[in-house]
């Protein structure tokens, strides 16, 4: 047998599965039985744009010191696809374990000597148990969670409540899986020295925590703002965005006597029309918003502009997923920054908000409804794949009851009594917000909202002085936002360093990681997080108070280090991107790797 | 363009309607289109009828996509609010303001341009929505703000002012919005004033969406022989298939027609539209009778006008959704929102 390190509570379990069996359940299973266990875990998602019969793959990793990120390690691979297997084997890391199913022969060929390689019957075992063939299928995931649960010695008592707890409403299904549970669990009882060196440990109870997809997070934030009309049009990985909406709107925002809905929430014909129905709802004083990914976003231009150029409030929500074109519908990146930041033609800049978990994602949806209607603008929630739709572990969502929505400047009918004469876009605050008026309310407050050249008074115009005057004074709103978005977070090194390390959304578990293992190696880093676009002064201060700024970010072309370089006038040679743009989550290794070998090649020159 | 502003002074004897107001507080700036252009004439209509009707300014609202027709909105009643959205798209912000609140009288204001071809998704969806708005489509076949280009519904043979024929299929947004399964589709023509100010008010008053398609001739680009959107050629085949009468809620059905000749259909409000057919064979509550009886009089070269379908029962989107009755920007932030206490309770079941 390979010497193997033992790893207690440090590991990373990878199930390797055919989408559409069912495997999901079972993988939530273990997630949630390591997460009672009081060990910090996160759960990543690898799945294929497909309903059936193609590869899944499903990464635990629980990490007693709470990283988050992908660690890019293989402690055990569950390999229960025989289209993957090679790959799979492959994949786990010298030392590691390897579980497949061995009811049928494996070729002689595919073995490594640096892994333990775990053969347990499956499917044998689950068709003597079990007899109807969906069943089957669907019990040897199950089944594989009992062999873990004694290789890895986790608490089957928590195992047995999380099953009773699922199945509260059909106890039968209970019984089924207990037994598939057993069945795997005893086989490897049997077979194997249980548990192995890599396990895990009861460590508390994570209190405070909570396991959540920043989808449902996003979703629930939603309901929290007051937003009450929705407007989508389904793609994914943003789908289940609206999901979430529509379920806590379900619960939360429907009479308990009549059943009369306090939400309207409308499939769109695409996603040109989810963004006019946006304006429209917003138009009226309505909080909307729309869910949507990278090529949503595209067809949403044109609005997006006139929503800028108007000064309509509006809350997109970008999930993130590799672009370009169709790319790769399930895959992540941080590939929109620059479409969103300058959507639609002609000149506009849009406020950016970037949640690194779903903590932020509830947190931030929110801040952007108050944000649209305090700026009278598009507001970009800039979410991704990793962060959407995969389990993280955050601490558990908080709420504040004294909490008031923003609405800005709204102009009701008591307010135009006190004035002489309303006009919709002159800035009487010098904060480059003008008032606005909804409609429904009060003819003296009518106004005319266009796409088209118009002037103080908000009537049309081709007059040149009268169109600059109104788009110079969009440029201090912008500078308003600066002052409004959530500010970057420094964290400083143990020790004082002009090397910086500067990332936002999705990349942040990878960086936190990163840094400790650096600090380890002798090389210190600032880390400056980024949460909004503009950049407040601080972003400024960060990039002038170190030598070399390392920008790591999830596509290919350095979107973050451009408007880095477009928005702060800095020297460019002072930025070194570390990009990751696979379509996998950032790892911890890349960005180690990344900041060496830009320091060993400095060394060298 | 007309450039003499009418004169904003008291005259003695204007009547005034039930909120008090003059005819004239239900228009809007000068208009800029052509002298003589068929949209003008619709938007005078459209200030009788919501005069007549006594709508508060403030409860309406005015949407257009992109296009003459869209420039309309500015053109009548100041005091409600106007919303000249993007090419094609005035449907979805009609249906994001409707959705929001649901209590404001929708007029959208579109093109042949704006809805048959840039926006012919949009269109039929808010057919399909059953989105309680008036939907008028003024239709001339032909782009004028881009100099004469033949619009998807200019009729096949038809002719572009330099000659040159239009060899294409045209696009009938009215047979197009009942095969869709619209609730109201009518259409009349800018010169039949009496029609059109009829059309509106049942239009305004029927619960879902009223498909209000107006031929409306292009004096600069489109009247000349050899068009089929001209006035000449409008007034010569236009049949009047159905006069509608709108009575109001509180007013009496008075004329008397013999059987047959018409019928009249209750509205949700308790008004009425009384319908009088020219053939007692036509059906408007059927879709089959209707489509039927357009293809018939296609091939007499005629142009129905007229109401031409209604479907009172259809449901609008509201009543669809299930969205409550009460506006949903009127709900106050704590009937929105489910509080600290609900979060707690919610994430007991995220363990």
């Amino acid at each position: 047998m390979p010497a193997t390190q033992s790893r207690i509570n440090d590991f990373v379990l990878k199930i390797a599965t055919v989408n559409g069996t069912g495997s999901a359940s079972a993988n939530g299973l273990l997630m949630q039985a390591l997460f009672r266990m009081g060990i910090p875990v996160t759960g990543k998602n690898m799945f294929p744009s497909n309903i059936q019969g193609l590869p899944t793959w499903y990464e635990i990793r629980a990490s007693r010191n709470g990283y988050m990120a992908r660690s890019g390690r293989v402690d055990i691979m569950v390999a229960m696809n025989a289209q993957t297997y090679q790959q799979d084997m492959n994949n786990v890391s010298p030392g590691g374990f390897l579980i497949y199913d061995s009811t049928w022969p494996r070729e002689r060929s595919m073995t490594r000597n640096d892994i333990t390689i775990l053969g347990v019957p499956l499917s044998k075992l689950c068709n003597e148990n079990f007899s109807v063939a969906r069943i089957r299928i669907l019990m040897k995931n199950v089944a594989y969670v009992g062999v873990l649960a004694a290789l890895l010695d986790i608490d089957l008592d928590i195992v047995h409540a999380l099953l009773e707890e699922t199945f509260a409403a059909k106890p039968k299904l209970v019984e089924g899986n207990l037994q598939a549970i057993r069945v795997g669990y005893d086989y490897a009882r049997e077979n194997f020295t249980c548990p192995l060196p890599v396990h895990a440990e009861k460590m508390g109870n994570n209190a405070g925590k909570i396991l959540i997809d920043g989808n449902a997070a996003t979703g629930l934030g939603c309901v929290y703002a007051g937003a009450t009309v929705g407007a989508w049009y389904p793609i994914t990985p943003s789908t289940s965005v609206m999901d979430a909406f529509t379920h806590y709107c379900e619960m939360f925002r429907t009479d308990a006597d009549t059943g009369e809905k306090r939400y309207c929430i409308v499939q769109a014909e695409d996603e040109l029309a989810a963004a006019g129905m946006v304006l429209g709802a917003n138009w009226v004083g309505a909080r909307a918003f729309t869910p949507t990914s990278g090529p949503g976003i595209s067809l949403m231009s044109e609005f997006i502009g006139f929503a800028y150029y108007a000064e309509i409030p509006s809350v997109f929500i970008d999930v993130q997923r590799v672009g370009p074109s169709t790319g790769m519908p399930t895959r992540t990146q941080q590939c929109d920054l620059m479409l969103c930041a300058y959507a639609s033609h002609g000149d506009t800049r849009h406020p950016m908000l970037f949640p690194a978990n779903p903590g932020e994602c509830f947190e931030f949806a929110v801040k952007a409804f108050d944000l649209a209607d305090r700026l009278q603008t598009p507001i970009f929630l800039m979410s991704d794949l990793d962060i959407g739709m995969n389990d993280w572990m955050v601490p558990q969502l908080e709420w504040d009851d004294s909490y008031r929505p923003d609405r800005g400047k709204v102009l009701g009918p008591a307010d135009l009594d006190k004035m002489e004469r309303f006009v919709r876009y002159t800035d009487t605050d010098g904060d480059g917000i003008t008032y606005r008026t909804l409609p429904g309310e009060d003819s003296r407050g009518a106004y005319f909202v266009r796409g088209s050249g118009h002037n103080r008074q908000g009537g049309y115009t081709e007059d040149s002085k009268e169109y600059e005057d109104v788009m110079q004074r969009l440029l201090v709103k912008w500078e308003t936002a600066r002052k409004m978005v959530p500010p970057a977070v420094m964290t400083r090194a143990k020790k004082k360093t002009r090397l910086g390390i500067l990332a936002f959304g999705s990349s942040d578990g990878a960086v936190i990681e990163a840094r400790d293992q650096l600090a380890q190696q002798g090389i210190h880093t600032n880390y400056l997080r980024i949460r909004g676009f503009p950049f407040g002064t601080e972003v400024l201060d960060f990039l002038h108070d170190h030598d070399t700024v390392f920008v790591v970010e999830q596509n290919r072309d350095g979107q973050m280090k451009s408007l880095l370089k477009l928005e702060t006038n800095n020297p460019a040679d002072k930025l070194v991107s570390i990009l990751h743009f696979n379509g996998m989550p950032i790892t911890s290794d890349c960005v180690v790797k990344g900041v060496s070998k830009h320091l060993a090649s400095e060394a060298a020159a | 363009m007309t450039y003499i502003t009418k004169p904003k002074i008291d005259l003695p004897g204007q009547k005034r309607n039930a909120l008090g107001l003059l005819q004239r507080d239900y228009e809007g700036s000068m208009s800029t289109l052509c002298a003589g252009c068929g949209h003008d004439s619709i938007t005078a209509a459209l200030v009788q009828a919501l005069w007549e009707m006594s709508i508060a300014p403030e409860k309406l609202v005015k949407l257009s996509g992109i296009g003459c027709s869209s420039k309309t909105p500015a053109y009548f009643v100041k005091g409600a609010h106007g919303f000249n959205s993007v090419h094609g798209r005035m449907p979805s912000v009609a249906t994001g303001a409707h959705a929001g609140n649901r209590d404001l009288i929708c007029i959208g204001v579109s093109g042949d341009g704006d809805s048959l071809s840039i926006g012919f998704g949009q269109f039929g969806h808010a057919i399909r929505r059953n989105l309680n708005m008036l939907y008028l489509i003024e239709n001339n076949g032909v782009y004028g703000l881009t100099k004469g280009q033949f619009s998807a519904s200019a009729d096949p043979g038809s002719t572009a002012k330099k000659g040159a024929p239009n060899l294409m299929q045209s696009i009938n947004p009215v047979a197009t919005a009942i095969a869709m399964g619209a609730s109201f589709v009518a259409r009349s023509f800018s010169g039949d004033r009496e029609q059109l100010v009829e059309l509106i008010k049942a239009g305004i008053a029927h619960p879902g969406c009223a498909l209000l398609d107006v031929i409306s001739p292009c004096v600069t680009f489109n009247d000349h022989e050899g068009s089929t959107k001209s006035y000449a050629y409008t007034r010569l085949h236009k049949h009047q298939a159905t006069a509608a009468d709108y009575v109001p809620a509180a007013a009496e059905i008075t004329a008397q027609y013999a059987e047959g000749e018409a019928i009249s259909v209750k509205l949700h409000d308790g008004s009425s539209i009384v319908l009088k057919k020219a053939d007692s064979d036509f059906d408007p509550t059927k879709r089959s009778s209707a489509l039927g009886y357009l293809e018939k009089h296609r091939d007499l070269g005629e142009i129905p006008t007229g109401l031409l379908f209604i479907d009172e029962d259809w449901p609008e989107m509201h009543a669809i959704y299930g969205t409550a009755a009460k506006p949903l920007k009127e709900f106050t932030f704590a009937e929105l929102n489910p509080g600290r206490e609900a979060l707690q309770k919610l994430q007991r079941g995220m363990r």
